[in-house]
């Protein structure tokens, strides 16, 4: 059931109402360390961010290409854990009301067990969960866990789905639908908008909730030409890589603002449709 | 005959389908597919040829005189899965998704291999089947098991090493993955043992089952009798479900899985999961696992490469639980030990997986009476191992 009122479904609701699309940039918690964590979220809602992502990293992550792989092995050195996480959620709320969507893995929420875990998260603040390896079909502990107070259970699509999928999806996410936009892990490359387009819109048409595109945009370019048909633009490899390249340079919030900016940019060029 | 698992596609608590949307469809496609085939007469005829004409089944059960004589207790019988083309009972599974691929259309199989027995069954039944393959292996297994590396390659498939993590079959199991989520549409995922997704542990076992069912025929037929003991290795654990499965009914049958020890369960270097691990869930299944507090996967640590994953079959964490199979441990040094004693003994060179089962059976047949009879499943011969243990030796080949 979705959760009345919450900060994603208003942020999307105003973003529609200012003709807007959504930038959503994806990092991994504790990628070098949870202090950059929090001072990177507050950079990328000042340079425009609308939702943030933030990665819980898991030793096997099976959706996920190498550089967010990579990047979770990194946090992990750190001993970045999901506890750790919520802290530094908490700890944002203080500072910024942007919405926060955790991506996790099935099982570092399985450890901390269902209901600690919906009960920990709306606690911090986080609003929302994305779980890659959690299909509509093992999600009923989690959904039991969350329909009180939450966090929004936001489920995945993919090109690959059927119509009685799309059609359970569409019933059971709240807050968006995150639309996988190619057959395959984050990072790979994107390729034929057009088959993206034709699923995004008839998707839209059926659901009456926002849908959000990720995988494989990795440039403001890739950013417009989604943004031009969904309500939303997922970054995640793109960003992470920049974060990698960066993260032991001074320069690493300032640059990461930079292209956070020039992303949205791209987005607000765009127009409405 | 089975209804487990039942329609929630679960083995009591443990099993499921934890994957990504994009596979889905096609774990979904799959349990169908398999379903009907399970029943279907034509398919099992395939099956049940190739198993005879190609593989070499029925595989004998041997009464082992002489290891019987030295551990003085209950007569021992191997099962001589080692006997199996290619070496190991990790063909009786790849005949089986072989056979299914091509019923689903699919060129293109992937696979992973912890110790290479399964990337050999299924670069042999790619070759076989004209299917292309890609084997995932962890670079730290590449290592040990050179000479399975050379015999995929030489028989027509693609090895790709996997540099993440650990370095082992996890991470090469994780890589499959990748990969059949970026192929699924041309690719089937050939995987080993009975974990992942449902329907694949079901799928798997059934597969395997021919050990047990060959075993309960010939053991009636030697003995007159049902065994008192069955006594397996399990690594994911399809060779032990394979040998107990058709006895599972049958509760005077005990049962004992015998999982790595490594360095000793005291060192945390091991891969017992009974002994240490919780439920959790890793690669599509609800099982137990070895983890951390925070459910990070731990690494695990065994001599045998194919028993060195943190997680077991979920149809095992069921029997676990109810306390229908006993499981228990062999070190490293137990299964290194048992290894010369079957070789020996026997004249036969066991895998080093298999070798836990040989030590298990070193401490529990000389407590048995004379009387009682013991059927060890001999899962594989260790032609492989053979380098590795002249290299922890310090021999020179």
């Amino acid at each position: 059931m979705p959760i009345p009122s919450n900060r994603i479904t208003a942020t999307f609701d105003r973003l529609r109402r200012q003709g807007e699309k959504a930038l959503i940039p994806y990092l991994m918690a504790g990628d070098p360390s949870l202090a950059d964590t929090e001072a990177l979220v507050v950079a990328l809602e000042k340079a425009g961010a609308d939702l943030i992502e933030i990665g819980v990293p898991f030793s096997d992550p099976i959706a996920d290409g190498p550089v967010i792989q990579k990047a979770a092995e990194r946090a992990l050195r750190t001993g970045t854990s999901l506890r750790g996480i919520l802290r530094t959620v908490k700890s944002l709320r203080t500072k910024t009301r942007v919405p926060l969507i955790l991506m996790t893995y099935y099982n570092t929420i399985m450890a901390m067990g269902e209901r600690e875990f919906c009960h920990e998260a709306i606690q911090a603040g986080v609003d929302g969960v994305i779980i890659p390896d959690m299909p509509p079909e093992e999600a009923g502990l989690l959904q039991q866990a969350s329909a009180a107070n939450g966090p929004c259970l936001i489920f995945l699509l993919a090109p690959t789905s059927t119509a009685a999928r799309k059609a359970e999806v569409i019933k059971r996410t709240s807050g968006f639908i995150y639309y996988v936009s190619i057959t395959g892990i984050t990072g790979a490359k994107l390729h034929d908008t057009d088959s993206i387009e034709r699923n995004v819109r008839a998707l839209q048409k059926k659901a009456k909730k926002p849908v959000a595109v990720g995988f494989g945009i990795a440039t403001p370019d890739d950013a417009r030409q989604i943004a031009a048909f969904s309500d939303g633009v997922i970054v995640g490899s793109a960003l992470v890589r920049k974060i990698e390249e960066l993260q032991h340079s001074a320069d690493l919030i300032h640059e990461v603002s930079r292209f956070t900016a020039s992303l949205k940019a791209a987005l607000s060029s765009n127009g409405s449709e | 005959m089975a209804r487990i698992p039942a329609k929630q596609r679960r083995f009591g608590k443990y099993g499921g389908q934890y994957v990504p949307e994009t596979l889905m469809p096609a774990i979904l496609e799959l349990e169908t597919v398999y379903t009907k085939l399970r029943q279907d007469r034509g398919f099992q005829k395939e099956f049940h040829d190739c198993l005879r004409q190609y593989v070499g089944r029925p595989t004998p059960l041997y009464f082992a005189r002489q290891l019987t004589r030295t551990l003085g207790g209950a007569k021992i019988y191997l099962k001589r899965e080692d006997l199996c083309h290619t070496g190991a009972h990790k063909i009786n599974n790849t005949v089986g998704q072989a056979l299914l691929t091509k019923r689903m259309k699919k060129r293109r199989i992937v696979a992973e291999t912890g110790a290479g027995q399964h990337g050999v069954a299924v670069a042999t039944i790619a070759a076989m089947f004209g299917l292309e393959a890609e084997v995932y292996m962890g670079t730290e297994d590449m290592a040990r098991q050179a000479l399975n590396v050379f015999r995929m390659r030489l028989l027509g498939s693609k090895v790709t090493g996997v540099d993440a993590g650990s370095r082992t079959l996890k991470d090469a199991i994780s890589e499959a993955m990748r990969d059949w989520t970026t192929n699924v549409r041309t690719t089937h995922y050939l995987l080993g043992s009975v974990l992942g997704a449902h329907p694949y542990p079901m799928m798997i076992r059934d597969f395997q089952s021919v050990i047990g069912r060959e075993a309960r025929r010939q053991i009636m037929a030697a003995e007159g009798t049902l065994p008192h003991c069955l006594v397996a290795c399990v690594g994911g654990g399809s060779n032990s479900i394979g040998l107990f499965y058709p006895f599972i009914k049958d509760t005077r049958v005990q049962m004992v899985g015998v999982e790595a020890g490594g360095m000793g369960l005291a060192s945390g270097k091991h891969a017992a999961r009974f002994a240490g691990g919780v439920p959790g869930v890793l690669h599509g299944t609800m099982t137990y696992l070895l983890q951390d507090r925070h459910g990070q996967v731990s690494s695990t640590h065994s001599v045998s490469a194919g028993l060195d994953y943190p997680a077991v079959g979920p149809e095992h964490a069921m029997h676990h639980d109810s306390g229908r199979i006993q499981y228990t441990s062999a070190t490293d040094q137990e299964a290194l030990e048992a290894f010369d004693l079957l070789s020996q003994e026997e004249g036969i060179i066991p895998a080093l997986e298999s070798a836990h089962a040989v030590a298990e059976v070193m401490k529990r047949a000389p407590k048995m009476k004379k009387s009682q009879v013991l059927i060890m499943n001999l899962s594989g011969r260790g032609d492989k191992d053979v380098n590795q243990i002249a290299q922890m030796r310090g021999i020179q080949l």
